[in-house]
């Protein structure tokens, strides 16, 4: 079909249409059909390595903006002290969320107390430079280390107040972290009040803080609103090390017609907010362990 | 003239995904960013026509695809956005006409957009996409890419309009007035 003189490349050829689905079906299939990071993975390491320093960069133009606020407003110092603040006020909260746990550690298994993770971990700290939109339909974060800084997959990523997420992928310089309030998300919680167990799943909710519904492997404890959850821990410590708080029981509601209560935990991370990142590149209690049985 | 008019779209588009990733999240309203991406292959649809603005919406949905820190099946967004470039190009020569116009192409793409994203979540049985999240995010992602359209896609047919070897009275936004 010849061009009209009014539009010098508009053609409109439906085969042409026709291709370009069908490309993009074959890529959909070809990855929903090959079983999860078969195609994916190697593809977005590619597009990391490219797109990563791009991110950091577009996130960095807010620094500007952010400093000319603190120089007009002479909100700088208030800022330092603020920030000085909430590292104690999280680190007291995180005492007191490990204390029940601790405590009842130290009463069941006493030798075990030295091997919570408390002190012995080794964190790389991160920036977080991209985040998804709501439309994407989850919650994962880009942050600015990658393997180059020992940063790799299913490795811990926590903040100052408590567990974010795990890594999904790294390229050399940036990582993908799974944010907890992903609805794919799943991590094992401990209740500090009474050491029961149970499974952190995010609510998947798009915006805002989040929140992660509790579910307890004996579906007859009963928390309170307000016992602190921290993370159960996985074998060797991949992808969550263990005795990280988590959140605070905010709602417990059960219905007489299931067996089971649905308990609501509020994470101690604000997801809305995420800046400066930790990410456990090691823990000196796993790596004796493991080196004392080898 | 073919390549620098590739090479510019090519750059266009990474600016674009590094904003819509990097930076708008600071922006976002429920979560909800714009849609740069969308919105430029709108443009580039407006300025060649279906066929161009199909095959930049498929280049420009495999990076949104890829670009970290996306999680979801490859392929979803460049589906949306070929539908999307097509369907822009289609319209072009009366949605140029006015701002009134555009801004409803870029209602109506934003919504075909996002909507097959969704919808093709929903059909993989991803466990994030609910119906319910679904019909909160699209509107307010439409509201959010024709505010943003109207600020970056005179520029943007601008941009492209020049790169264009000869321009033989093609309705231009500029045009209009």
């Amino acid at each position: 079909m010849p061009p009209s003189p009014r539009e010098p490349d508009g053609r409109r050829s439906p085969r042409v249409l026709v291709l370009l689905l069908l490309t993009a079906l074959a890529v959909l299939s070809l990855d929903a059909g090959l079983g999860p990071g078969a195609v994916s993975d190697p593809v977005r390491r590619a597009a990391g390595t490219v797109l990563g320093p791009a991110e950091g960069g577009a996130s960095g133009l807010l620094a500007p903006v952010r400093a000319i606020g603190d120089l007009t407003t002479g909100r700088g110092t208030l800022r330092e002290r603020n920030a000085a603040l909430e590292a104690e006020n999280a680190r007291l909260r995180d005492q007191l969320g490990r204390a029940d746990v601790d405590r009842n550690r130290l009463a069941e298994y006493d030798g075990l107390a030295a091997s919570t993770s408390d002190g012995g971990l080794q964190t790389v700290q991160a920036r977080v430079v991209g985040l998804g939109g709501a439309q994407s339909f989850s919650r994962t974060a880009t942050i600015d280390k990658g393997t180059d800084d020992g940063v790799g997959r299913d490795m811990t990523v926590l903040s100052a107040d408590g567990l974010v997420g795990r890594v999904l992928r790294a390229t050399a310089s940036h990582a993908t972290v799974l944010l907890l309030v992903d609805k794919g998300s799943t991590v094992g919680g401990r209740l500090g009040s009474d050491n029961e167990l149970g499974f952190l799943r995010g609510d998947g909710s798009l915006a805002g803080a989040g929140r992660l519904t509790l579910t307890t492997v004996d579906s007859q404890v009963a928390p309170d609103v307000g016992d602190s959850v921290v993370s159960w821990g996985s074998p060797g410590a991949v992808p969550y090390v263990a005795g990280v708080p988590v959140g605070r029981v905010e709602k417990v509601s059960s219905s007489p017609r299931q067996q089971t209560r649905s308990i609501t935990v509020a994470p101690y991370v604000d997801f809305s907010s995420l800046d400066v990142v930790g990410v456990v590149v090691g823990n000196a209690a796993t790596t004796t362990s493991q080196a004392q049985g080898e | 003239m073919r390549i620098p008019r590739l090479l510019v779209v090519a750059l266009v588009l990474v600016v674009a995904v590094a904003l819509q990733v990097g930076l708008f999240p600071h922006l976002s309203l429920a979560g909800v960013v714009p849609d740069l991406v969308l919105v430029v292959v709108v443009a580039v649809a407006l300025v060649r026509g279906p066929e161009s603005g199909a095959a930049t919406g498929l280049v420009a949905g495999l990076l949104l695809d890829a670009a970290p820190p996306a999680d979801h099946t490859l392929g979803r967004w460049a589906l949306a956005l070929v539908v999307v470039g097509w369907l822009a190009g289609s319209v072009r020569q009366d949605a140029r006409r006015s701002l009134p116009a555009s801004a409803v192409l870029v209602a109506a793409c934003a919504f075909v957009g996002t909507s097959i994203f969704a919808l093709s979540g929903l059909a993989l049985g991803d466990p994030g996409v609910s119906v319910a999240a679904v019909l909160l995010v699209v509107p307010v992602a439409v509201a959010y890419d024709v505010a943003v359209g109207l600020l970056v896609l005179r520029p943007l047919t601008r941009l492209l309009d020049g790169l264009e070897p000869r321009r033989r009275g093609l309705p231009t936004l500029a045009g209009a007035r």
